[in-house]
């Protein structure tokens, strides 16, 4: 079931929380909202489900006005942030729940209602918990029944708030892989919104990224990472230096400069780079350059993060451990910075893909 | 083992040193304090409580009984069981209304609603008893008007039940708001999401999740609705064998030194007390149950 939203605007009193929103979100596919909190994507999430109402636009399913149906007739499955398990009622029955509130015309018998429940609890793989209330399980336990109670009325789309918010962080990595099995075996449309941008790339199709309830960028987790629409997106999914400099013509003009005469009425500009963009050498290499010294070896892990101290702040480079060996870098040393791919935002904000 | 298992196990144990250090008095202070305590209690609620039934059957059995089937204090226990059985199921209706209302949904005054649930508690029942009888009252606002249509509220079991109900309007509604507020909105926004519809979710969801409070509350109110005594006694008019309760008859049995009677029927509100306590002690080991055991397993550190 592919969802759109069209135009949709929120405020909670002087807040606004959606901003003239539209997405389309294809069918079967995987989306991440992703932004820092505050940047409508929970707001988004809870009007496409019907829990809050939008003051301007509309929500289809399909072709499907979603304003006319309520969020039970939207057949969308929810799963909250802290669960909302039913706390007074075991497992099985709160996987149930769905198929028991239906009128008696639709509600499945009780030997079928069984059988779709063991089924769901096969599924998430908590075969042997159905007598178990909630308070008897762990947080990660808890989310996948919260998954099994929002499959079980077979919904067209899953929405997910912060699924894996609560859980520490082993558990939330095993459990977002799982996720990400779950929906190639099933199929179902779903959303999930996050903050956390290792959580979207890592699991999404589709990475819709937000901000102060705008859309910033829709794209897979490719083009949200390699060429991000602005700064914003830029800074979000990821670390990155971010360099004051004259630019011309979208080249950076480090000292000593090629061209001395034009480098004072050159144009200021915003130079990004990520770490991983960032070479380091003993000599000064051709390309944008600088010299910079080394602050900080950060060795610890499959690759060596450097801090360095420069005319133009703190860099950040991650570097091979045999680049390491190769440099002798330790604390102290002088280096030259050359930017191997880096971004130039003039100041009208929209992106240049230079290097 | 999570993360909040360790720290509330690490709070049990703080938990545990601090009393234990705090256990340091010399054993005579100890035993000093507790006898104090003891002492007080002994006079202040035993003693009082042994001198109701003892003066109830001060003389004999059959004085006793024969002041409980006595046809005015028998009226007067019918007037006291109608009154609670017209107000504890309107009163609870109205507390879940009210909480459900105050805790699942944000309208225009909540607030004034929450401060006017409030009043009654505010209000001492002596004032509350005279409202009804300036609104109700011969003299009163609506008075003449229910003279005319023949309806009599003061000095009859209507006005009765109303004061009862005003004094008694609180209870179950400030049981309920606080542990919904705690349980917030989301089982029911669940439960909606998987096609419930509210009537559903209240019977379902919402209910079962409170069901401890709420026979708390209604406990509560029933106790109050039959031992009220000021708000009744303005708006009765003390009419023997018609309007009066039973607080109300003990009071005119006491002022007629006939003790025995007297105490006779306030052994049986004693009665109800003690019944009230023991009922709301069970519930509050249910309530606490649950609790309880959670502690205990994050104790264990077996809560993953």
């Amino acid at each position: 079931m592919k969802i759109s939203v069209r135009n949709v605007t929120k405020t909670f009193g002087n807040y606004r929380a959606l901003d003239d929103v539209s997405l389309e979100v294809p069918d079967g596919e995987l989306v991440a909202l992703l932004g820092p909190s505050g940047s409508g994507k929970t707001t988004l999430l809870r009007i496409i489900a019907g829990l809050e109402l939008p003051e301007h636009g509309n929500v289809f399913f399909d072709d499907d006005d979603a304003a006319r149906r309520k969020p039970g007739e939207r057949r969308v499955g929810f799963v909250f942030q802290h669960y909302a398990l039913f706390r007074h009622m075991s497992v099985f029955e709160n996987v149930a729940f769905g198929l028991r509130v239906r009128p008696r015309s639709t509600r499945p018998a009780e030997p079928e209602i069984r059988r779709r429940v063991h089924d769901l609890l096969g599924m998430v793989q908590l075969d042997g918990f159905a007598e178990r209330f909630p308070s008897q399980l762990s947080g990660g336990q808890r989310q996948r029944v919260a998954l099994a109670r929002a499959l079980a009325v077979e919904p067209r789309v899953l929405l997910l708030d912060e699924p894996f918010g609560a859980l520490d962080a082993k558990v939330r990595e095993e459990l977002r892989q799982w996720l990400r099995r779950l929906h190639d075996e099933i199929g179902v449309t779903s959303l999930f919104v996050t903050h956390d941008q290792e959580e979207a790339l890592d699991v999404a199709d589709r990475v819709v990224v937000m901000d102060h309830g705008k859309i910033e960028q829709v794209g897979s987790p490719e083009e949200v990472f390699h060429s991000p629409a602005n700064e914003f997106v830029l800074g979000f999914l990821g670390q990155v230096n971010r360099l004051e400099v004259r630019a011309l013509r979208g080249e950076p003009m480090f000292a000593p400069r090629p061209y001395p005469d034009l480098g004072a009425t050159a144009p200021q500009a915003r130079i990004f780079a990520r770490p991983h963009q960032v070479g380091l050498a003993k000599t000064q290499p051709d390309g944008p350059a600088f010299p910079a010294k080394v602050v900080r070896v950060h060795a610890a892990g499959p690759i060596v993060r450097v801090e360095l101290a420069s005319e133009f702040g703190e860099i950040r480079a991650e570097i091979s451990h045999d680049r390491l060996r190769e440099l002798e870098l330790r604390d102290g040393v002088r280096v030259w910075v050359g930017l191997l791919e880096y971004r130039v935002y003039p100041h009208d904000g929209a992106a240049e893909r230079l290097g | 083992m999570p993360p909040d298992a360790v720290v509330s196990r690490d709070l049990l144990a703080l938990q545990r040193a601090a009393y234990a250090s705090a256990r340091t008095e010399k054993p005579w202070v100890r035993r000093t304090l507790i006898g104090l305590a003891l002492t007080f209690v002994a006079l202040l609620v035993l003693a009082p409580l042994a001198i109701v039934f003892l003066f109830a059957f001060e003389k004999g059995r059959d004085v006793y009984f024969a002041a409980l089937t006595d046809p005015v204090a028998w009226s007067a226990i019918r007037l006291t069981l109608f009154t609670a059985a017209v107000c504890v199921p309107i009163n609870t209706a109205f507390g879940v209304a009210a909480a459900w209302a105050i805790t699942k949904f944000d309208f225009r005054g909540k607030s004034l609603l929450i401060t006017l649930i409030d009043l009654p508690f505010a209000v001492s029942p002596v004032i509350a008893g005279l409202i009804f009888v300036l609104l109700f009252g011969l003299q009163g606002w609506l008075g003449p008007w229910l003279v005319e249509h023949g309806v009599k509220v003061i000095f009859a079991p209507a006005g009765i039940v109303l004061a009862t109900m005003f004094v008694t309007f609180p209870f179950v509604a400030r049981e309920l708001v606080p542990l919904m507020q705690a349980q917030g909105a989301e089982e029911e926004q669940a439960a909606m999401m998987l096609g419930a519809s509210g009537w559903k979710t209240f019977w379902r969801v919402t209910l079962p999740n409170v069901k401890w409070g709420l026979l708390y509350g209604v406990i509560l109110c029933n106790a109050r609705a039959m031992g009220e005594f000021g708000a009744v006694s303005v708006v009765s008019g003390h009419v023997r064998g018609l309007t009066n309760t039973m607080t109300l008859h003990v009071e005119i049995l006491y002022n007629e030194y006939d003790t025995a009677g007297a105490f006779a029927v306030a052994s049986l509100l004693t009665l109800l007390a003690l019944v009230t306590l023991v009922l709301k002690s069970l519930i509050e080991s249910r309530h606490l149950k649950p609790l309880k055991a959670k502690l205990a397993r994050e104790a264990r550190g077996d809560d993953a």
